[in-house]
C-alpha cells in the first residue's frame, strides 16, 4: 500500500516539475505581447526558453506516462474525461512547439508573425486549461460507477474552474517574468520587472480569491485544513517575499520564492485531494483514491526501481544545461531562434 | 460512423503521420551524429558543415515529430480507456520508461546541441548529438517493447479482472521485439539514409557543391545499403516468429484461405474473394513460403479456414479474420520496398566507388523518386502490422470493440478527427516548404569559410557573420 502512496506522491512532484518549468516559459511565451516592443525584443524573449522549453515539456508528457503505469484507471477517466478540453491543449501544443522551431527559419514579417501569434495564445491558453482541469479535480466530477466521467460543458467549464485557469496563468506569467529579469539585460529586463510589479497584485488577489472560494465550494479545508491552512499562510508570504526581492533586484532569490509558491500552491491540491484522485460529485463511493484505481504492487515496485535510478540522471544533466546556459541573452548573441 | 470506427480512424490516421517523422528523425540524427564525428577526429571544416546543414533537415523534423508525439501517448487514455484500465498495468510502464529515460534524454541534449556550438567543446557538443541519437533509439525501443506487448503478450496474468505485470524482465526479452525492434530500427535509419541520399542526388543533378553532396551521399548510401540487407534480414526472422505467434495474420498476409499443403508456394499476386474465402488469378512461386515461414523446402501452412476454426475452440465465438485485402496488399509492398531500397543500396555504393554518379543522371533521378520508398514501406508495414492482428488489440486477450472509450461521443470524435487532420496537414505543407526552402539555401560553403578556418578565432565572430 505504501507504493500507492509513493507514486502519488511522485507524480504530485512532475506535475510541480511541470508548473515550475513548464510555467516561466508559458510566461515568456504571453510575455512576448506584454513585455516586448519590437521583433528583435521578443525574438530575445522566445530565445531565453530556447534550449529549455521542449525539456520541461517532457515533465507533463512523463507525468501523463506515470499517471498511466501507476494509476491506470485515474489515467483513463481523466483523458477521456475532458475529452475536448485536451484535444484543444494538444492543438494548442502542437502550435507551439513548432513554432518556436519554425518561427525564424524564413526572415519574413508574416512568416514570424504568425508563429508569435501561436506562440502567445498557447502559452495564455495551456495554463489557463491546466488550472480548470486541477480546479475541477478538487471540485468534483461527474463520474459513474464504472469510473467513467461524463462532462457536461458547465461540469468544465463554471466560475470556479475559471478562477483556478486564471490563478494558474497569472502565476505562470508572473514566474515568466521574473525569469526574464533573470536571464536578460538593461531595458527589458526592466520593463519586465516593472509588468511583474502590476502583475504581482492581480495575481494576489486571484490567490486570495481562489483559497476564499475553495474554502466553501470544496471539501479540501474540511479534510485536510490542518495543512491547507499553514500552507496557504506560508505561501502568501513567500509570494510577497518574492515581489519584495523583484523590487530590490535580487532577481534569483525572487525565482526561487516563485519556486516555493508553486510547489505550495500545487502540494495544497494534491493534499486536498488525497487519498482520491478525482471526486465523483455523483456518490463518494464513485471516487477514484490512490487503493482503488492502482496497478499492482510488482508493477509499482519496478517502476519505483526505474524511476529512482533514472531521476537522479535526468535532473543532472537538466541542471547542466542550465549551468551552460547561464549567460543572459543580449542583443550581441547569435539569436537562434 | 459508429464510435469505434471512428476512434480507430483517428488512431491510423495521426499514427501513420506521427511515423513519417519518427524514422526519419531516427536515421537523420545517426547521419549527422557521423558527420560531426567524422568533423572532430579529421578536423575538416566541410564536415562541421555537413553536420549543420543535415541538422537543420533533422530539427524541421524532429519538431513534429515531438509534438504529434504528445498526442500519441495521450490518445490511448482519450480514446482508448477501457484499454488503458485493463492493459494499464503492464502496458504503462513501458511509456513511463520511455518518457523518463529516452525522452528527457533527447529534448535536453537536442536543446544544447542546437544552442551550443558556440559554448561547448567539440568532444562535448559531438557527446550530444550522439546522446540525442541514443535517446531516439531507446524511444524506438520502449515503445516496441509495448507495441510487442500487443502482438505477443508476456510477462503477465490475469488479475482482479485485468491484466497485470509479473515479470518485467519478459517483457524485455519478448522475442517479438528483438525481431520487431531491429527490423523498425534499421527502418528507421534507412530513411534517413535514403532521404539524405535522395536530397544530395537533386543537387548533384544541378551540380551544385559537388563534393559536398558527393560525400553526403556516400555516408548515406553506405548506412542506406548496410541497414536496408538488415531490414530484410529481421523481416525473415519476424515472419517466421509470425508462423508460430500470429498465425492467421500470417495466413492474411498470404491471402491462404486453405492449408497451403507441403510444400507450399508463395503467392506473388492474387485476386482476393473475401466473400466466398476463395483466391482467383493467383501467380506462385512454388517453394518460396516454406522458405519464408521455415528455412526448408517442405512444410504445412496453416490455412484461414482452419485457423478460423482452431481460434473459436480457444477463444469462443466470433469472426477472427482480419481485413484479408489489406494485409496480403500491405505486406507486398513493403516487400517490394525493401527489396528497392536493397537494389538502389548496391548501385549507389557501385557508382560511387566507381566515380560515376555524376554521370549517372538516370540512377540519380531514380534516388530523388526514392525519397519516398521508406515511407510507403514503413507505412505498409505498420498497416500489415495492426490490421493483420485485428479483432484483437493485444492479441488473445483483449478485442478492439472492447477497448474503445465508452464515454467519448461520435460528435467529440469528429471535432478531434477534423481538428488534427487540419492541423496535421498544415505541418505537412510547411515541413515539405521548408525542407525545399533548407535546400535551396543550400550549405552555405563560401569560401571565407575555408579561409577563415585558419584563423584562431574563428570560433566567435563567423558564427555571427553568416548566420
Amino acid at each position: 500500500m505504501l507504493l500507492n502512496e509513493l507514486w502519488f506522491l511522485l507524480i504530485a512532484v512532475l506535475f510541480i516539475g511541470f508548473f515550475f518549468l513548464e510555467g516561466y516559459d508559458f510566461g515568456v511565451g504571453m510575455a512576448t505581447r506584454f513585455v516586448a516592443r519590437n521583433e528583435t525584443e521578443r525574438r530575445m524573449l522566445i530565445n531565453t526558453i530556447g534550449p529549455f522549453w521542449d525539456a520541461n515539456e517532457v515533465w507533463m508528457i512523463t507525468a501523463g506516462g506515470a499517471m498511466f503505469a501507476a494509476f491506470p484507471d485515474w489515467y483513463a477517466t481523466l483523458f477521456s474525461g475532458f475529452y475536448v478540453p485536451l484535444v484543444v491543449l494538444l492543438l494548442l501544443l502542437i502550435a507551439r512547439g513548432t513554432a518556436f522551431e519554425y518561427r525564424a527559419k524564413v526572415e519574413h514579417p508574416k512568416w514570424s508573425g504568425t508563429w508569435d501569434w501561436a506562440i502567445f495564445i498557447a502559452s495564455l491558453l495551456c495554463p489557463f486549461l491546466w488550472g480548470v482541469v486541477f480546479s475541477t479535480l478538487v471540485y468534483g466530477l461527474p463520474i459513474d460507477k464504472n469510473m467513467n466521467m461524463h462532462a457536461t460543458f458547465t461540469s468544465i467549464v463554471n466560475p470556479y474552474s475559471v478562477l483556478g485557469g486564471l490563478l494558474i496563468t497569472l502565476l505562470c506569467l508572473y514566474h515568466g517574468l521574473v525569469f526574464i529579469c533573470l536571464r536578460t539585460t538593461d531595458e527589458l529586463r526592466e520593463r519586465a520587472r516593472a509588468f511583474a510589479k502590476k502583475v504581482f497584485w492581480v495575481l494576489a488577489v486571484a490567490a486570495l480569491a481562489f483559497v476564499a472560494v475553495t474554502y466553501f465550494v470544496t471539501d479540501l479545508f474540511a479534510k485536510r485544513g490542518a495543512f491547507l491552512f499553514p500552507i496557504y499562510t506560508l505561501d502568501v508570504i513567500i509570494l510577497i517575499l518574492s515581489a519584495l526581492f523583484l523590487a530590490k533586484k535580487r532577481d534569483g532569490w525572487a525565482f526561487g520564492m516563485n519556486a516555493g509558491v508553486i510547489l505550495l500552491t500545487i502540494s495544497s491540491l494534491f493534499i486536498g485531494l488525497f487519498p482520491r484522485l478525482m471526486i465523483s460529485n455523483i456518490k463518494p463511493a464513485f471516487d477514484l483514491t490512490v487503493y482503488n484505481s492502482a496497478s499492482g504492487s510488482y508493477s509499482l515496485t519496478v517502476m519505483t526501481i526505474v524511476a529512482v535510478t533514472l531521476l537522479p540522471f535526468v535532473l543532472g544533466y537538466s541542471i547542466w544545461s542550465y549551468y551552460v546556459f547561464r549567460k543572459r541573452v543580449s542583443k550581441k548573441e547569435h539569436l537562434e531562434y | 460512423m459508429d464510435i469505434l470506427s471512428l476512434a480507430r480512424f483517428q488512431y491510423a490516421a495521426t499514427t501513420i503521420f506521427h511515423f513519417f517523422f519518427v524514422p526519419l528523425s531516427i536515421g537523420m540524427v545517426l547521419i549527422v551524429s557521423i558527420m560531426e564525428t567524422m568533423y572532430v577526429v579529421k578536423k575538416n571544416e566541410i564536415y562541421k558543415k555537413m553536420a549543420q546543414f543535415w541538422g537543420k533537415f533533422f530539427l524541421i523534423n524532429f519538431a513534429i515529430g515531438v509534438v504529434t508525439g504528445i498526442l500519441q501517448e495521450f490518445q490511448f487514455g482519450m480514446n482508448w480507456s477501457e484499454y488503458s484500465r485493463f492493459m494499464g498495468d503492464v502496458f504503462g510502464a513501458p511509456l513511463a520508461i520511455e518518457a523518463l529515460l529516452a525522452f528527457f534524454m533527447e529534448s535536453t541534449f537536442i536543446g544544447i546541441w542546437l544552442f551550443g556550438w558556440d559554448r561547448l567543446s567539440k568532444g562535448a557538443h559531438l557527446a550530444c548529438i550522439w546522446l540525442v541519437t541514443l535517446g531516439t533509439s531507446l524511444s524506438a525501443l520502449w515503445i516496441l517493447t509495448a507495441n510487442s506487448f500487443m502482438q505477443h503478450p508476456v510477462g503477465f496474468h490475469i488479475h482482479n479482472g485485468r491484466a497485470e505485470m509479473n515479470d518485467f524482465f519478459a517483457l524485455l526479452t519478448n522475442p517479438q521485439l528483438w525481431v520487431e525492434f531491429p527490423h523498425t530500427i534499421f527502418g528507421s535509419f534507412a530513411t534517413g539514409a535514403f532521404v539524405v541520399a535522395g536530397i544530395s542526388a537533386i543537387a548533384l543533378l544541378t551540380k551544385k557543391y559537388v563534393s559536398f553532396y558527393v560525400k553526403s551521399f556516400k555516408i548515406a548510401i553506405i548506412i542506406g545499403l548496410f541497414s536496408s540487407v538488415l531490414i530484410a534480414l529481421f523481416g525473415h526472422a519476424q515472419a517466421q516468429y509470425l508462423v508460430q505467434t500470429q498465425p492467421m495474420k500470417m495466413a492474411a498476409s498470404e491471402g491462404l484461405w486453405k492449408d497451403s499443403g507441403s510444400p507450399a508456394a508463395w503467392t506473388v499476386f492474387a485476386n482476393i474473394d473475401t466473400k466466398n474465402h476463395k483466391n482467383s488469378a493467383e501467380i506462385k512461386i512454388p517453394y518460396l513460403l516454406d522458405v519464408l515461414s521455415y528455412d526448408k523446402l517442405s512444410g504445412n501452412v496453416k490455412g484461414i479456414d482452419t485457423l478460423q476454426k482452431e481460434y473459436v475452440q480457444k477463444y469462443g465465438k466470433g469472426n477472427y479474420i482480419p481485413p484479408v485485402v489489406a494485409t496480403f496488399w500491405s505486406f507486398r509492398i513493403m516487400t517490394i520496398m525493401g527489396a528497392v531500397l536493397c537494389l538502389l543500396g548496391i548501385i549507389g555504393i557501385f557508382l560511387a566507388w566507381k566515380k560515376k554518379l555524376l554521370d549517372s543522371k538516370w540512377f540519380l533521378r531514380i534516388m530523388v523518386a526514392a525519397i519516398a520508398v521508406p515511407f510507403i514501406g514503413s507505412t505498409t508495414g505498420w498497416l500489415m502490422t495492426e490490421i493483420g492482428r485485428q479483432p484483437w488489440t493485444v492479441f488473445g486477450y483483449m478485442q478492439t470493440a472492447a477497448s474503445v472509450s465508452p464515454n467519448v461521443s461520435a460528435g467529440e470524435l469528429l471535432f478531434s478527427i477534423i481538428a488534427f487532420i487540419t492541423m496535421y496537414a498544415i505541418l505537412a505543407v510547411v515541413m515539405v516548404y521548408l525542407f525545399v526552402r533548407t535546400y535551396k539555401e543550400g550549405p552555405s560553403l563560401d569560401n571565407k569559410a575555408t579561409v577563415q578556418s585558419n584563423d584562431p578565432f574563428d570560433g566567435e565572430g563567423y558564427h555571427i557573420v553568416t548566420e
